[in-house]
């Protein structure tokens, strides 16, 4: 597909999108959160359709886009693994567990493997902190971060 | 002198009429309630530390500097943030306090350059004014770590540093020394109403954006300057003070763009003018300005400004370079040549409305005083004429009835035919405040424009009507409002004439004027006006501003005359927040009108049939007055086609490009022998001239503009005429060669002649305007501190009179030849013929004028965007670039006429409105089609131009 072929099937999702979610009361969150399960990322070009729908500037709904941390801007790896690195879990050796994922997966905070497998997030409380250290993989939490657990999740994104 | 010094209160002034009492520091101090504690305190004369607080914009407490400790409550609250109270006491240094202050201050400084010696804000910069004020000594944590401060860390880039974008003309931004205040952000919101700022990111990331993290220039940015002004840092820097240096004094004055008029501290060092900064206490725009006003100045010292008087005997001669006495001389001499040969009402004149109220009254004096002729006109013609005679037929005075404040209380706000976002831009800003506040918008306009759509602003009713029914669609309104009863009957009874009402609402109430009847011809859904129509009535306060897209048709009168017909229907009239306003184009064209520029009327639009009125003057002037009206312009053009009109002195306007029917106008202009164009530049017009007096720009002189709501503003003048002599100086040495005993020394004088003879005038002189600031005529015993709104208990001609508005259809008519209507407008970047501001760096945005045309009929021809296209009407035809949008509707097509190798008028008619000739620029069955470039015409003109233009180089002296 040509660049601008992709780039107009973009542009006719994301208006679908918008569509559908602009009567909403304070559309914009549930709007980019729609936008990024659709498209992985919350694409550039996307951001003026949606503040001209919004009758808001381009700079606001960049505001807003960059703002929150869950927001990407580019795709993730096929895994998110989040990490909590708030204080419960930290107090609960957090530091370490995140440190010892970070080296089995060989990859930092922010970063995706370069098979595209997997990106490593942190995230600053789950609410889990009862079965603290924790952390979340596709959106499914997995409390009492321990090294087999670590094991079996590294085995899971390679998979 | 020093610099006119303006106090920041930190937070807006709250409009709360109850009073409250406070203690700050042990003084007692009364604000009204809602006032904030930083606000409040200042009033009693001490000055809470501040950073992200400025008056302009609403309370943030971000900065965490203006903390305070109020007895009785806990914590330090921000002063900013903080309400007063009843009996509250309030301490702003405390132990406590200043060490807080100091440790944030501390903190800021941590990531800011320390270059301040070096740095453009030198001198005004208030993170060092405010470093100072809370006493840092030291600032313990040093540079390690992160910062936006250096490009490179030991060696290695800092990603957080983010280079100077320089891309917009007039202003850099410098992200290092940003403090993330948010004052640029919030002025862009709240004061422009525009949102192209931003902060992106949070906590130690957060940093300003312009757009999506754009260069100024590519993001939505106009450049109004709000955000500069805004600045408390270098961050955001005017290229003038990085390039100059810090002004040491100011002096106020009035932008002479717009009609709006806003009040602007011209910053000086010496001669140099540093930069423009809009006037908190200017009363039209309340310290905001547009990127007209505020930056594009740069005209004044042009290399193309002519500085030399000029003669030549014929056109095709090149010009020759003359002293002033022998232009002066020359000049005086022809027009009395012409006058003798071929009578006294062969030569006439044009006033101008870029210059002053006392320099055109001037020109209309010499005219009547020394050509003793009424052969005096202004471009006031071509624009607002028709406001005149409508608004003087309906109501009595030729001007807009409110002051610019009034917007703030409108609920319903109807814009006809303008776009006040380009081409009256801080008054909408003012306006989209309002809206923001919940104020509902109607528009009128063949064109989605920037006023329609506008963000968090966008219009909840946009009629789209085809150009030239304005007349039917608003008799329609005035239908809906008839016939279903929405009327306010006791103010009519009361304000206006019964009989009058009955027969015009008999009228309006005919099955022809229905929504559904004018669907059919004006294009706009019957639904729409019904409900556009239930709201202006039943929506509270309304108002109306409208602008050319009213007065330039062929029926501008009877538009006019249906508006005004609507506000009193609703009784939106006689308080604020209602009224009729027409947003006048130019500085100055409300007092060029006022000053008697028309062949009709004297000063204070009195009929020159009016003997008592002669008399005032004759006395004065020791001459006969000619009692019967003179030649308006297109007259002028007509008689010298006819050969009967020989010589003209034009100031300050350019005919050639403005007037409608270029050919027509050259045609005049060309049968003359004598025309004398006295501008800055050798303008269009110019090229038929025979005497060129070079003119003096706003800031080279002093004397008054009269905005379109009636505001006498003063001008003053910053630095000497480059030129030798202010405008008024020109044509009193003009008069004086003709023979005339005129000896003003200063335009204060004309002022008091002014004020002597006109009664709408009778208490201005500059000494009241210096005290007042300025004031809205009528200005007089009756009315000492002038009117800010008219027609408050009765209308000014005793009741008001409705007239019927019968739509007759303009014999501007489309058929298979020319299937297309051509509308024009302007930009926001340029102004008007684009004399001015072509020859500024506001060219970025605008170097061109395009034609739009809606994708439909774009496809239908075979163009495709950016095209040459050849744009052909009736008149004539000329060649331009097509940009496809659907901002305009199928079969309509729209350019812009700043540039003059466009020529937009070689296309429009001669066609004009029945009452006061004011042409139909609005209106023009064109055809386009593609083109390989310029028509013939164009070409033509291209070369006339270089010719014409030639300036004789002087022969070296043996």
């Amino acid at each position: 597909m040509s660049m601008q072929a992709a780039s107009t099937q973009i542009a006719s999702r994301a208006t679908a999108i918008i569509d559908e979610m602009k009567a909403l009361e304070g559309p914009l969150l549930p709007i980019l959160h729609e936008i990024q399960e659709e498209f992985g990322h919350v694409p550039a070009e996307t951001l003026p359709i949606i503040a001209k729908a919004l009758n808001i500037s381009n700079a606001e709904v960049h505001g807003v886009v960059t703002f929150y941390h869950d927001y990407r801007n580019h795709p993730a790896g096929r895994h998110v693994l989040k990490v909590c690195r708030a204080e419960a879990c930290q107090s609960m050796g957090g530091d370490a567990i995140a440190a010892q994922i970070s080296q089995a997966l060989g990859i930092g905070f922010h970063e995706t493997t370069k098979d595209n497998s997997v990106t490593l997030e942190p995230v600053y409380c789950l609410g889990l902190c009862a079965c603290a250290p924790a952390a979340m993989l596709d959106g499914e939490v997995i409390g009492r971060l321990d090294a087999d657990k670590i094991e079996e999740i590294v085995q899971e994104v390679r998979s | 002198m020093g610099l006119v010094h303006e106090i920041d209160y930190g937070t807006p002034a709250s409009k709360a009429e109850k009073q409250i009492t406070l203690s700050v520091d042990g003084f007692t101090v009364t604000v009204p309630e809602g006032t904030s504690i930083m606000r409040a305190s200042m009033e009693a004369g001490i000055a809470i530390p501040k950073l992200c607080a400025t008056d302009m914009v609403d309370a943030f407490g971000s900065c965490r500097l203006c903390l305070v400790e109020i007895e009785g409550r806990n914590g330090t609250p921000s002063s900013c943030t903080t309400p007063v109270a009843p009996g509250m006491v309030v301490h702003t240094q405390t132990g406590r306090l200043k060490d807080i202050r100091r440790g944030v201050m501390e903190l800021y400084i941590s990531d800011h350059p320390l270059d301040c010696l070096t740095c453009a804000a030198n001198g005004d910069c208030e993170l060092q004014t405010q470093a100072g004020v809370v006493g840092l000594r030291d600032v313990r944590y040093g540079y390690e770590g992160d910062n936006h401060v250096f490009k490179k860390m030991d060696g290695a880039e800092n990603f957080k540093w983010m280079a100077k974008d320089e891309s917009n003309p007039y202003f850099t931004y410098d992200p290092s020394k940003c403090i993330v205040c948010s004052r640029c952000v919030r002025a862009c919101e709240e004061v422009q109403g525009t949102f192209a700022l931003t902060i992106e990111g949070r906590g130690f990331g957060s940093r300003v954006s312009p757009g999506m993290h754009q260069p100024f220039i590519d993001s939505e940015c106009v450049s109004c300057g709000a955000c500069v002004q805004a600045c408390p840092t270098a961050t955001l820097t005017e290229k003038s003070v990085i390039q100059i240096g810090q002004p040491e004094h100011s002096v106020v004055t009035t932008c002479a763009y717009c009609g709006v008029g806003c009040s602007f501290k011209a910053e000086m060092r010496g001669d140099e003018l540093v930069r423009m900064v809009p006037y908190k206490d200017g009363k039209a725009n309340r310290g905001h300005s547009c990127v007209k006003g505020r930056f594009a100045y740069g005209y004044a010292t042009h290399k193309e400004r002519i500085l030399n008087p000029m003669i030549r005997e014929k056109i095709t001669d090149p010009w020759r370079e003359v002293s002033w006495e022998e232009a002066l001389t020359h000049t005086a001499n022809e027009f009395r040549r012409l006058q003798y040969q071929y009578g006294r009402t062969a030569i006439g004149g044009i006033t101008s409305s870029r210059c002053t109220n006392e320099e055109t009254y001037l020109v209309q004096k010499l005219i009547r005083q020394g050509f003793l002729n009424n052969n005096v006109d202004t471009c006031a013609r071509v624009c607002h004429s028709p406001t005149g005679y409508g608004l003087g037929q309906t109501y009595g005075t030729s001007a807009g009835t409110q002051d610019f404040d009034s917007v703030e209380d409108s609920d319903v706000i109807m814009v006809i035919g303008a776009n006040p976002s380009a081409a009256h831009p801080v008054f909408a800003s003012r306006m989209k405040k309002r809206i923001r506040q919940g104020a509902k918008l109607i528009v009128l306009d063949p064109r989605v424009t920037e006023t329609v759509d506008s963000v968090h602003a966008k219009a909840d009713y946009h009629l789209p009507l085809k150009p030239g029914t304005n007349v039917a669609v608003v008799t329609s309104l005035a239908h809906v409002i008839v016939t279903e009863g929405l009327f306010d009957e006791q103010f009519i009874r009361e304000r206006c004439d019964w009989s009058e009402f009955e027969d015009y609402a008999g009228f309006v109430s005919d099955e022809r004027h229905s929504p559904e009847q004018v669907e059919k011809l004006s294009g706009v859904p019957a639904e729409k006006i019904r409900e556009a129509a239930r709201l202006y009535a039943t929506g509270g306060n309304g108002a109306i501003y409208y602008g050319l897209g009213v007065t330039e048709h062929s029926q501008g009168s009877t538009t006019v005359i249906a508006i005004a017909n609507l506000a009193m229907l609703t009784g939106n009239i006689g308080r604020r927040g209602v009224g009729v306003n027409p947003l006048r184009g130019q500085n100055n064209v409300q007092g060029s009108c006022d000053m008697g520029s028309f062949p009709h009327e004297l000063p204070g639009y009195r009929h020159i049939s009016g003997d008592a009125v002669r008399d005032i003057y004759e006395s004065l002037w020791g001459v006969k007055l000619d009692n019967e009206p003179g030649l308006r312009i297109p007259n002028m053009l007509d008689a010298a086609v006819e050969g009967t009109f020989k010589g003209i002195y034009i100031q300050g306007e350019d005919i050639l490009q403005s007037d409608p029917d270029t050919k027509h106008v050259s045609a005049g202009l060309a049968a003359m022998e004598c025309v004398v164009v006295h501008d800055l530049f050798l303008n269009e017009t110019a090229r038929y001239a025979h005497v060129f007096l070079p003119g003096s720009t706003f800031l080279e002189k002093d004397g008054t503009f009269t905005n379109a709501e009636r505001r006498i503003n003063r001008v003053r003048k910053v630095m000497a005429p480059k030129n030798g002599f202010a405008d008024w100086e020109v044509t009193q040495k003009l008069a004086q060669a003709m023979g005339l005993n005129w000896n003003y020394q200063h335009p204060s004088e004309i002022m008091d002649e002014i004020a002597q003879t006109t009664p709408s005038f009778a208490k201005v002189s500059y000494d009241y305007l210096d005290k007042m600031g300025s004031v809205q005529w009528p200005c007089n015993e009756a009315a000492p501190e002038g009117t800010p709104i008219m027609h408050i208990d009765h209308f000014v001609r005793g009741k008001g009179k409705f007239i019927r508005t019968e739509y007759v259809a303009t014999d501007e008519k489309t058929g298979p030849r020319f299937p297309l209507l051509l509308t024009t407008g302007r930009i926001l970047s340029q102004y008007n013929v684009g004399a001015q501001t072509r020859r500024t760096e506001n060219v970025v945005w605008h170097s061109e004028d395009r034609l739009e045309v809606h994708p439909h009929d774009a496809e239908n021809r075979g163009i495709r965007d950016g095209d040459w296209v050849r744009l052909q009407s009736r008149a004539g035809e000329t060649t331009l670039r097509a940009l496809i949008t659907d901002r305009v509707s199928p079969g309509v097509v729209y350019t812009t006429f700043h540039h003059p190798d466009t020529q937009a008028n070689v296309i429009t008619t001669d066609f004009s409105d029945w009452a006061t000739n004011c042409p139909e620029y609005k209106v023009t069955a064109v055809q386009v089609a593609p083109s390989n470039g310029p028509s013939e015409w164009q070409e033509e003109y291209e070369d006339l131009s270089q010719r014409s233009r030639k300036i004789a180089t002087l022969e070296a002296a043996e």
